[in-house]
């Protein structure tokens, strides 16, 4: 056991599955000698050498396409993207290839690459460095995407990730890189994709949410005095339908917190699934807190954008007393 | 000009003492201005911020040979190109003070906002020149990008697009040793950036980025071609970053003090002061005065910047579409 951030429990778990598996194989921007921009990858290229820890040059398509042949050919590649505003040049590989090796050759090819980003706002970035795209990667059948919430979570994640065999898109939040600590277990774990987890159980409301705004969601109910039930959605693709209907089975109440912007994002497919399978257990509406349908803006507005503790707490309120 | 600040005569370009002059004070405005941005950004009062020094020469050499009515492109790096081409400074450290605002430039300035992304600009110079081409109009543009952005994919589509279309469009590739921690061996197997061009079928030159007097004369003489509907033309620039990538990175986990060192001994800055010295061009009164004189012109500019009213929410929806429709006004209520 030791006291971890996110930086170092994604450092952690990457020294491991290399460790416990030689094809994995990491690159990226930066990765090497400067351990990342993040310092995610600090020191393991030290330790693994330069033929399994590699400067890739500064080229997202090259990065992305070379770990789909490299993963069909039988090694791990896990590569990243310096941040996930950059990776959209990759998008075309990702949509039509990676996920769709696997039905193209009837499972003679496979795809089980990872591609981790750094993503999300709230660290005062440039243009770009900040957005919530999750929502390009989940429309997509055939990738998985991951959002890990705390140093422990990102830790079993991303094992699973690296030992999944489907390409995976994990997105780690920024935001909390740092900001949150917590025990990680230094015996290796992982934590199966495709479910959610319950962080508190309750009775009144239940409180959805995924990435940083765990974080933020439970500041907010910690000044409420309400029994809420908070699930962290983890893996947005696959969706783990079931434990978010059952809740709100439970409940009758719920409300869904996401960083990304209004308009088709996974809120929307939250709140469809809840309308077919648990709509006559509603007694309110079910109501989404999000950012606004507008471009990210550049730092000086960008609290004022990003949803706050102020609409959370207003939002639950609503529900509560509709 | 070399680091004695002595030229090759039977090269030298024949330029006024004035026009030597304002090579000077524009690289000397852009060192002080750095080292202002950074300070700035040290007292938490920018956010992060791309360092200029030591490409001075690049920037302003490349910059003074536009014509007002040539369109620049400019890469994060270019804070100093586009003062040089006149972008006030407080509009550029609004920028990178986190504030739309500071890409909103007079119209007739013709200079794209920077962008961010590594290399996405080179195709949008190439659509703009192939515009200029279309319409008639003897005019350039011109783009910057590092010696990375070489690497991605929009890069060679760009640089294809322009020979294809014999677009009147200028490449200034700024060789500056790194893409943040990665060396041009990481990023190329080509033994020059400059060769990238002959596989396009354009030409491809390569200056002493340094040599403020070299840098303007490739880039003159690479618009005039533009101007006569000759085509394009990629200049690598070899210069050198003196400090990190930018005020969130630490090069010194990835280079050594005294390869640093051995680079400022080339100083763009300093060669020229030599060269103006002998030509009796320079003198310590004249280099008082100008410190006074840039050192209140900068101020005045951080003022400017830091006494415009805060920017607004609204605005982002306002500008999201030329018209906003029912529920963006909705949810524009929200902020009041
Ligand atoms: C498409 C893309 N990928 C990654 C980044 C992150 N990043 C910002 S600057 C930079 C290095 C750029 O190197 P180079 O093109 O040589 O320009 P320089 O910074 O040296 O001026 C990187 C990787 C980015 N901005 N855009």
């Amino acid at each position: 056991m030791a006291e971890m951030n996110m930086v170092e429990a994604v450092r952690h778990v990457l020294d491991q599955e290399m460790g416990r598996d030689k094809d994995v194989i990491l690159y990226g921007e930066d990765i090497g000698k400067n351990g990342g921009v993040f310092r995610t990858t600090d020191g393991l290229q030290k330790k693994y050498g330069e033929k399994r820890v590699i400067d890739s040059p500064l080229a997202e398509v090259g990065i992305i396409g070379t770990a789909i042949g490299m993963a069909a050919y039988g090694l791990k590649p896990v590569v990243e993207i310096q941040f996930s505003g950059f990776a959209y040049a990759g998008l075309e590989n990702l949509i039509s290839h990676a996920a769709r090796i696997r039905n193209r050759t009837r499972g003679m090819f496979t795809c089980p690459m990872v591609m981790r980003t750094p993503y999300g706002g709230g660290i005062r970035a440039l243009e770009h460095h900040s957005e919530s795209v999750e929502s390009l990667y989940i429309h997509i059948p055939g990738l998985k995407v991951v959002i890990p919430s705390t140093p422990y979570e990102a830790k079993g994640l991303l094992a699973s990730a690296i030992r999944d065999p489907d390409p995976v898109i994990f997105l780690e939040p920024k935001r909390v890189y740092r900001s949150i600590k917590e025990e990680v277990p230094s015996k290796s774990y992982t934590i199966p994709l495709g479910k959610c987890r319950i962080v508190q159980h309750g009775s009144d409301i239940t409180v959805i949410t995924w990435g940083a705004m765990l974080k933020y969601t439970m500041e907010a109910l910690a000044k409420m005095d309400i029994s809420a039930e908070v699930i962290d959605v983890r893996t947005l693709s696959p969706f783990d339908e079931k434990t978010v209907i059952d809740s709100v089975k439970k409940t009758g109440r719920a409300v869904i917190v996401q960083e990304a912007v209004k308009t088709l994002g996974f809120a929307s497919e939250i709140i469809a699934r809840i309308n077919e399978k648990a709509l006559l257990s509603l007694e309110a509406p079910v109501k989404r807190i999000t950012a606004p349908d507008i471009i990210f803006p550049l730092f000086k507005l960008e609290n004022e954008y990003l949803p706050g503790e102020e609409d959370i707490i207003k939002g639950i309120k609503e529900v509560l007393e509709f | 000009m070399d680091e004695k600040g002595e030229v090759d005569g039977k090269l030298m370009p024949k330029f006024s003492s004035k026009q030597i002059k304002d090579f000077y004070e524009s690289m000397y405005i852009l060192r002080a201005f750095d080292k202002k941005a950074v300070s700035l950004q040290r007292q938490g009062r920018l956010g992060t911020y791309p360092q200029i020094t030591g490409m001075e020469a690049t920037q302003v050499g490349t910059a003074l040979a536009l014509q007002k009515a040539d369109w620049m492109f400019p890469s994060f790096r270019e804070s100093g190109a586009m003062i040089a081409r006149g972008i006030p400074m407080s509009k550029i450290l609004l920028y990178w003070g986190g504030d739309e605002r500071g890409s909103q430039f007079a119209k007739d300035q013709f200079t794209f906002p920077i962008s961010i992304p590594v290399g996405s600009q080179t195709t949008h110079a190439v659509g703009t020149a192939w515009g200029m081409k279309i319409k008639g109009h003897k005019k350039a543009s011109l783009v910057y990008f590092g010696d990375g952005a070489t690497s991605r994919g929009d890069f060679h589509e760009a640089m294809n697009f322009a020979s294809v279309m014999k677009a009147p469009c200028v490449f200034i590739c700024n060789n500056n040793q790194f893409a943040i921690s990665t060396r041009p061996d990481k990023e190329t197997a080509s033994e020059t950036f400059a060769q990238k061009a002959i596989a396009y079928g354009m030409e491809g030159v390569k200056v002493d980025g340094n040599d403020v007097f070299g840098v303007y004369k490739a880039t003159q003489d690479a618009l005039k071609k533009a101007y006569s509907g000759k085509g394009p033309t990629l200049i690598e620039c070899y210069t050198y970053r003196m400090l990190d990538h930018t005020t969130s990175d630490d090069a010194s986990r990835y280079r050594s003090k005294k390869e640093v060192d051995e680079w400022a001994k080339k100083d763009p800055i300093d060669r020229l002061r030599k060269y103006m010295e002998k030509k009796k061009l320079w003198t310590k009164d004249y280099e008082g005065k100008l410190y006074n004189k840039v050192q209140k012109m900068i101020e005045k500019e951080v003022e400017k910047m830091e006494n415009i009213t805060p920017p607004d929410v609204k605005d982002i929806f306002k500008y999201t579409y030329a018209e906003m429709d029912d529920e963006l006004k909705e949810q524009m209520s929200k902020y009041g």
